[in-house]
């Protein structure tokens, strides 16, 4: 019985590493699963699911030296892993503002507070190094409803400064 | 009346051209009560296009009447439907009868004209809009043997092209 494990991976951005990494699970017999594979200020990233059969030790023994001759640092977590049990957002949320410390958390708190259930995150910093500015996006699902979110985000922007914008998310099946 | 099988990609069929309707009779109508009664069945759908169930001819059904909020047209069935003028972008959330557990991105023109015919052959025209325009933009991608999948916008564009958009100046929207 093969068993699921999370994969993290984070090192120096450098070209091959995704495909190195892949072949090297893909000699091991491992199956993959969802992934995010993301450039986070100069640094890749990867969270992979994986499929393996033997254990925790014996994953971090397979890639170990394609990690090793790219200088990753890796990690390993055993996982209970699920596919085709996707949750649907109905909810997109855009923050944005002169970047300063704590605007994820306060967004993010005020929108936890109201039901607000993150499936998916995205920030990044533009602007200029003088004048930096900070962007996020967020999916999710609307637990208590969008009434209650803009009112907590209208709120949010006179209280802290910050613009932001909500849109239903109403996928359309066909 | 008959509930139909549903192709599911990665079936090749799902990539034909379909053809033009040149015989608006019986058998005709009676294949288009059978694909509405398809589309009621399933959870959520908005359309439906022939060669979804088969059938590789240029019919559509689209009914996005459930939504609240829209402007729309109510249930149309579109024979040979061809789009005469489109305007704007817009990106939004789809999934598909014949793409399980998948949503996706997709970039879609914001207002259409439409010329289609219905099932006795008459012609018909409308002018729609965002979500019932998508809708129309859907299934017609079907005719041409083309999914969402073929469609995908990056979840990183979004806040871009909105951005983009808020900026850009208003076009007219009839
Ligand atoms: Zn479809």
């Amino acid at each position: 019985m093969k068993k699921w494990y999370m994969l993290t991976l984070v090192g120096q951005d450098r070209s091959g590493i995704v495909a190195q990494i892949t072949r090297a699970l893909y000699e091991g017999e491992c199956n993959l699963g969802e992934a995010s594979m993301v450039r986070l200020g100069g640094n890749f990233t990867v969270m992979l699911m994986v499929q393996f059969a033997g254990n925790e030790k014996a994953l971090d023994d397979l890639i170990g030296p394609t990690c090793r001759s790219f200088d990753l640092r890796h990690h390993v977590d055993a996982i209970e892993g699920e596919l085709l049990h996707h949750m649907e957002p109905d909810v997109r949320i855009t923050v944005y503002g002169a970047d300063r410390s704590g605007i994820i958390a306060e967004a993010t708190g005020v929108l936890a507070e109201k039901g607000f259930n993150i499936l998916n995150l995205e920030s990044d910093v533009g602007g200029t190094t003088q004048n930096p500015i900070y962007v996020m996006t967020i999916e999710g699902i609307a637990e208590q409803g969008i009434e209650v979110l803009e009112e907590a985000l209208q709120k949010l922007s006179r209280e802290k400064g910050l613009e932001t914008q909500l849109e239903p998310i109403d996928t359309l099946i066909g | 009346m008959a509930v139909l099988e549903i192709l599911v990609y990665p079936d090749p069929r799902l990539k034909q051209i379909s053809k033009p309707v040149t015989q608006f009779d019986g058998p005709l109508r009676s294949f288009v009560q059978d694909l509405e009664e398809t589309l009621r069945a399933g959870p959520g759908g908005v359309g439906i296009a022939a060669p979804q169930v088969g059938r590789f001819e240029r019919i559509i059904i689209v009914d996005v009447s459930s939504k609240p909020k829209i402007k729309h047209h109510g249930r149309l069935v579109l024979i040979n439907p061809e789009i005469l003028s489109q305007e704007g972008s817009a990106v939004g959330r789809e999934g598909c009868l014949s793409v399980p557990e998948y949503t996706g991105n997709v970039a879609r023109s914001k207002f259409i004209t439409l010329r289609a015919q219905d099932e006795f052959g008459k012609p018909l025209e409308f002018n729609m809009e965002r979500y019932e325009a998508r809708a129309v933009q859907h299934e017609m991608d079907h005719l041409d043997g083309l999914l969402l999948l073929d469609r995908l916008v990056s979840r990183r564009d979004l806040f871009r092209r909105q951005t983009q958009e808020a900026t850009a100046p208003k076009t007219k929207t009839s």
